[in-house]
């Protein structure tokens, strides 16, 4: 009953009267000590000398730490132990932490780390993608390729030939609440952490081997996050494992908080990518064979980039059947921060990859992009014979004929679920995209200055961690006396309602009101060997352990009343806060009263696991994902020819979440969604200095959108149908595929920049469209140099 | 002992002040354990440790980040904490919670404490009083649902007595002395670090004796000495009792603006005179920045982005300045000699500017990365005269094109006498390069800011041909 229902955030209450708690609001124990680390401001070379004495000598320092006074180990790689806490002799990226200040307050800490003195003998820093390809600077031996079928010999015989490359930009996560942790040591040497981490497991795990302890002597507790979108995935890991570090050293409490200069200039960001694209086709706009090489710029460390630059290539498809296709992925190693998790986890940047491509050919041929996009969709499919993932159809008014095999993928997935061709049909009459687009060039013809442009684009998402031992999760439910219920799972709150989302279905598999609930935090005593809180993996994952463990409870309560009836337990229904079993109806209270007395276990944990993956990263090949979650947005925007100026009119979503969980949690999750994949598209870059010293590392200098940058007009609407696969309340994940709408703001700025020109040059947007990219494409358009 | 006196949710409170330099958001958390706001850039640029401040301004929006407790003498402030409880939450409260308007909560203190000052002051104006306060998680849409739908919500009754509040604590009765006026109680020794004149006359005196002083005004850019610079800014001079540099003041002749006129205060004064000026203010930071920042402080920092400048240079502003007794202007332009140097002695400190009564022909342009609260990557103000088709006056200033701000002279001279055609135009653009050699930096390359000078004359004709040229007129 409560499954499904638009309910509020559980926290929204505390938010709105700032009591809701986040790391540094914590109280702490007296005596508390403020860590900051000292950071290199040189790119790649190594510490010839290090003086620390005035950091020491600073007031109130109680201690500075480095490499040497590292006990176990100094790694704080959530991959390939290549990362460590404290710079080992050589430095990687300008920013690196070097050394640790642990003083009586965050400000003294930050005032003596600024005293020391690193020497550093500089050696060449490769920085950018050419630098990387001419030194070979990359992680694993050599490119990783997939390839289906002949794409050579079917570019080689289409009519047309389509060429050209992307050049993407990163993203900074800005999470409003900066990167925080906080140890407080235990009797025995055990250690107890706060931090604010999408993934508890992995800090328990480093601080666990940073203090030569086993995981069980660490604990580890995540309330909530003021927000993560990735960036707290692996890149909270320093700030913890420092803090207990220190903890161990001086036997007091240590917090960390970075302060946002410092924020930026360490951790990782998005992945900037460049995509060299070259296609044979039809001349419909199919594409008979298709090559795409994905160049990521990873940083220095390893971290999560290979499962980064693997999703990119899995979305090099997005929503388009592609017969013929090469995908080559260089994993590129630079001295620069470490790239990492951001929402959407190199999807994005695969998937604009082919969104541009066809925004070529559409150019190229002079047809609606629409329509070539349309042509290239995967097909609709029957329902699946076997397995998981039976697909339901919905047909629209352009959607072919259901055959009998459905589609696969570049990487030999059937696409069983494909409903695009429906949802396209709804959007572009909802969004009046044909009758938008001849206004759109109407005005164009009547304004010299401004243009307009728009684009329709679709999203094909895969659900499922790549690292298929990741799909499983846990869960512990506990029912107290008073019939009040306590409910921990493995996944972490960071401001995508999980913690309400799973606290409905709890509720509801009891049959109680949600407010009877009481969420908690996540906590490593309580569920252990937790997945990070990623992939938009959390309500599937936990909603199901979740789910597990009452029932397993609600069995046990049903046995116990069906026995006191005579009769069999699925004749025991809970409903609206009762139970009622042969015509007598109990409170849940009375229940759980019962319960108790007859001596009837109210705890139980539960635990889920994504059935039908397989997948083999190194081929290229399997079943990686559970399902595909859909949208298609529309943009509609306008520029200012005389200086790249633009706005962002109109955007209309249509977004797949199965039956939705909490539609008003889905809604905000795809309304932001949108604004933050704009925003990297749009107005977010980063830029880095000839040294390799980034420039843009404070919301002074990097703009992430504001209020007014939201579209005037934003119209979202939830598609609305179960998901075919067995999901929890047949939901689809819902954190990362609407960030991809954002593609069709850059699509729609591409459009309008074409219309400055005579319709012989492509536009060739790169990414950002900053004003500036936008007025260079514009002067390219017009035949105009530019310096 | 020196103190300084407020109110903090209803309360009084005197606080002894050890360091000038303590912000009002690491007091609130770590002395009074009133976390609710929060650290989010402290360099008020995202708003989330935003208070509401009311004293003789009205209720204003201010980053607490960069608020020094000097700086709240006599004034009344509301936190998160402040303006309602669990039983009776502020219709703000009520509405975010309705409108979903909240998902990770980090930014939502900010953003309530920004709706309730709007709310307080009737400000329907939901994007411009909510620019200064980042979300990273809703995409501002359900926020501004929210902002909508409690419009028409009764105003608490505390929001009267923070009103009233001020002039009840005894430091700020009239006649009575500040406890930090430098120069209170029969002429003691100021105290060494840290000094609140209440005229320009004491500020005159105090700041002839102590020229090496750090003159603290709205500190929207002294804040970020201290809070990221780590930089001890003692001996500091607190500006926030002067009243008498504070307004602007409208004769048939001239318009003067008092040095610690705010930006908001110069906003509202200006708009029936030179609109596009008060639409560059309106993008200029945010609603806390401009309720903090001076006319004084923009000009007296003397950066080469700073976006009052090019407008007032192009209205043929005069800079006023004071050391002691001795008083001296000059035009605006030559106040700014080279990058970070300015025409201004030790001790010396900007009174007032102040420009002739004009038709007004003002066009500015403020060109940057996103539209609100981001600094400039150039800012182009054009102040053209033209009777009977001829360019008959012309004062072209730029920001961000020069070490300064600057005077675009070649331009204006390109231009000035010849017909204002489309001709003229392109003959002027070519005198930019003269003008100006730019800089590449994180907010523009050098061709960029040329090339879009250039066009922003051809704006500037285009728009006085009725020509639509600005995305921000194009209705959906």
């Amino acid at each position: 009953m409560s499954l499904h229902k638009p309910l509020p955030h559980d926290a929204a209450p505390l938010h709105v009267a700032g009591s809701a708690r986040y790391v540094d609001d914590i109280p702490t124990p007296a005596g508390t000590l403020h860590l900051c680390f000292g950071l290199s401001e040189v790119a790649h070379g190594r510490i010839t000398a290090l003086d620390l004495d005035p950091v020491r000598a600073a007031p109130g320092v109680v201690a500075v730490l480095t490499a040497a006074d590292l006990p176990f180990a100094n790694d704080v790689s959530p991959s390939v132990h290549d990362e460590p806490l404290l710079a080992d002799g050589t430095v990687h990226y300008a920013g690196q932490p070097v050394f640790l200040v642990v003083a009586e307050s965050h400000h003294a800490a930050r005032r003596a780390a600024r005293m020391g003195r690193i020497d550093i003998a500089p050696l060449p820093a490769i920085l950018s993608i050419e630098d990387a390809l001419a030194a070979d600077s990359r992680f694993e031996d050599g490119p990783r390729i997939w390839t289906r079928g002949d794409p050579e010999a079917a570019i080689t015989a289409a009519a047309h030939v389509i060429e050209g490359t992307i050049d993407i930009g990163g993203q900074e996560h800005f999470y409003l609440e900066g990167q925080a942790a906080l140890a407080l040591p235990q009797e025995g040497g055990d250690m107890v952490i706060h931090a604010s981490s999408q993934h508890p497991t992995e800090i328990q795990h480093k601080v666990a081997e940073a203090l030569g302890l086993p995981m069980a002597a660490v604990r580890v507790e995540v309330r909530r996050m003021g927000g993560g979108f990735g960036g707290k995935e692996s890149q909270g890991n320093a700030l913890a494992v420092a803090c207990a570090v220190a903890a161990r050293a001086t036997g007091r409490p240590c917090k960390m908080r970075y302060d946002r200069d410092d924020d930026f200039i360490i951790t990782g960001k998005r992945h900037d990518f460049r995509i060299a694209y070259r296609a044979g086709i039809d001349p419909e706009g199919r594409i008979a064979g298709v090559s795409f090489t994905q160049y990521a710029r990873c940083g220095w460390a390893q971290d999560l980039s290979l499962p980064v630059a693997d999703r990119a290539m899995l979305h090099a498809d997005n929503a388009y059947h592609l017969p013929h296709v090469r995908i080559e992925s260089h994993r590129l190693r630079t001295n620069t921060q470490s790239a990492t998790a951001f929402r959407g986890f190199g999807g994005p940047q695969g998937m604009l990859g082919v969104e541009r491509l066809l925004d070529h050919i559409a150019h190229h041929l002079g047809r609606d992009p629409l329509a070539v996009r349309r042509a290239n969709y995967y097909r609709d499919s029957a329902p699946a014979r076997t397995g998981p993932g039976t697909a339901r159809r919905f047909g629209g008014a352009h959607s072919p004929a259901a055959p009998d095999a459905p589609q696969t993928t570049p990487y030999g997935m059937e696409v069983t679920d494909f409903i695009l061709h429906a949802m396209t049909d709804r959007l572009a009459e909802t969004a009046d995209y044909t009758a938008r687009r001849k206004r759109v060039a109407d005005w164009n013809a009547a304004n010299p200055v401004l243009k307009r442009g728009i684009a329709l684009s679709p999203v094909k998402f895969g659900i499922s961690f790549t690292l298929s031992h990741l799909n499983q999760a846990g869960a512990l439910v506990h029912v107290y006396q008073d019939g009040s219920i306590h409910l921990n799972h493995g996944g972490t709150e960071m401001g995508q309602g999980l913690f309400q989302k799973v606290a409905q279905v709890a509720a509801d598999a009891f049959g109680v009101d949600p407010g009877r609930v009481k969420i908690t935090a996540t906590d490593t005593g309580k569920v252990p060997n937790t997945s990070a809180t990623a992939a938009s993996s959390g309500a599937d994952l936990n909603g199901m352990a979740v789910r597990a463990a009452c029932l397993t409870i609600r069995d046990r309560l049903a046995e116990m009343l069906a026995e006191k009836h005579q009769t069999t337990p699925d004749k025991v229904h809970f409903t609206e806060g009762r139970a009622e079993i042969a015509g007598a109806r109990y409170s849940f209270e009375d229940v759980i009263t019962q319960a108790y007395l007859s001596r009837v276990s109210l705890s139980a944990t539960g635990y889920y696991r994504t059935p039908g993956l397989s997948w083999d990263r190194i081929r290229g090949h399997g079943r990686p994902f559970f399902y595909f979650a859909y949208g298609v947005s529309c943009t509609e925007v306008v520029i200012d020819t005389l200086t790249g100026e633009n706005r962002i009119l109109r955007a209309d979503i249509l977004h797949d979440t199965g039956t939705s969980l909490n539609p008003a949690i889905d809604i905000g999750q795809i309304e932001g969604g949108y604004v933050q994949g704009a925003g990297w598209l749009t107005m977010e870059e980063l830029v880095w200095d000839a040294s390799g010293r980034l420039r843009t590392h404070a919301p002074s200098t990097y703009k992430i959108p504001a209020c007014s940058d939201r579209p005037a007009v934003f119209n979202v609407a939830l598609w609305g149908a179960g998901n075919p696969a067995e999901t929890i309340g047949k939901s689809k994940a819902v954190g990362e595929p609407p960030l991809m709408h954002g593609i069709s703001a850059l699509l729609a700025l591409s459009d309008a920049v074409a219309a400055c020109g005579d319709g012989t040059r492509y536009s060739a947007l790169d990414a950002p469209a900053t004003p500036e990219r936008i007025l260079a494409a514009v002067a390219r358009q017009r035949g105009q140099g530019w310096p | 002992m020196t103190e300084v006196a407020f109110h903090l949710n209803g309360t009084p409170v005197r606080v002894a002040i050890t360091d000038p330099t303590r912000t009002l958001l690491d007091w609130l958390r770590e002395d009074r354990g009133l976390t609710g706001t929060k650290e989010g850039c402290n360099e008020g640029d995202c708003g989330a440790c935003t208070v509401m401040v009311t004293g003789p301004e009205g209720a204003r929006a201010l980053n607490a980040c960069i608020l020094f407790l000097p700086q709240l003498q006599g004034q009344a402030v509301r936190t998160v904490e402040g303006v309602g409880s669990p039983e009776a939450p502020h219709p703000v409260q009520t509405a975010m919670v309705d409108h979903h308007g909240s998902q990770c909560g980090f930014c939502t203190p900010g953003f309530v404490m920004s709706m309730v000052t709007a709310h307080a002051n009737g400000a329907t104006d939901h994007d411009d009083q909510l620019a200064g306060n980042l979300c990273r998680c809703t995409g501002y849409a359900p926020i501004i649902r929210a902002a909508r739908a409690l419009e028409a919500a009764p105003v608490p009754d505390w929001v009267e007595a923070d009103r009233a509040a001020p002039f009840i604590l005894p430091q700020m009765r009239p006649g009575e002395s500040s406890p930090l006026a430098g120069l209170d109680g029969g002429g003691q020794p100021p105290h060494p670090a840290c000094a609140m004149p209440r005229s320009a006359d004491e500020l005159a005196t105090l700041y002839a004796a102590q020229p090496d002083a750090t003159l603290v005004a709205g500190a929207t850019d002294v804040g970020l000495w201290v809070t990221k610079g780590l930089q001890d800014i003692r001996p500091a001079i607190f500006l926030g009792q002067v009243a008498d540099l504070r307004g602007v003041t409208v004769t048939d002749d001239s318009i003067r603006i008092g040095a610690m006129t705010t930006l908001a205060a110069l906003r509202r004064a200006i708009a029936p005179l030179h609109p596009a000026f008060a639409e560059l203010i309106r993008r200029y930071g945010s609603e806390q920045v401009r309720n903090a920042a001076t006319v004084g402080g923009n000009i007296a920092n003397g950066s080469p982005i700073g976006d009052s400048p090019p407008p007032l240079i192009a209205l043929g502003a005069r800079l006023h300045l004071r050391r002691g007794d001795a008083r001296r202007s000059l035009p605006l332009e030559d106040f700014f000699i080279a990058y970070g140097k300015q025409d201004r002695a030790a001790g010396e400190f900007v009174e007032a500017v102040s420009f002739p009564r004009q038709p007004d022909r003002l066009r500015v342009y403020k060109i940057s990365k996103r539209f609100d609260q981001d600094i400039s990557a150039l800012c182009g103000a054009f102040n053209i005269a033209v009777i009977d088709g001829t360019v008959t006056a012309a004062r072209i200033a730029f920001g961000g094109m020069a070490a300064t701000p600057k005077r675009a002279h070649a331009v204006e001279a390109a231009l000035l006498h010849q017909p204002w055609t489309e001709a003229t135009v392109a003959t002027a653009q070519e005198a930019f390069a003269q003008d100006f050699t730019p800089i590449n930096d994180m907010r523009a390359s050098a061709a960029y800011r040329l090339a879009v000078a250039r066009n922003l004359l051809h704006r500037t004709w285009l728009e006085d041909q009725g020509t639509r040229a600005s995305v921000l007129e194009v209705a959906p």
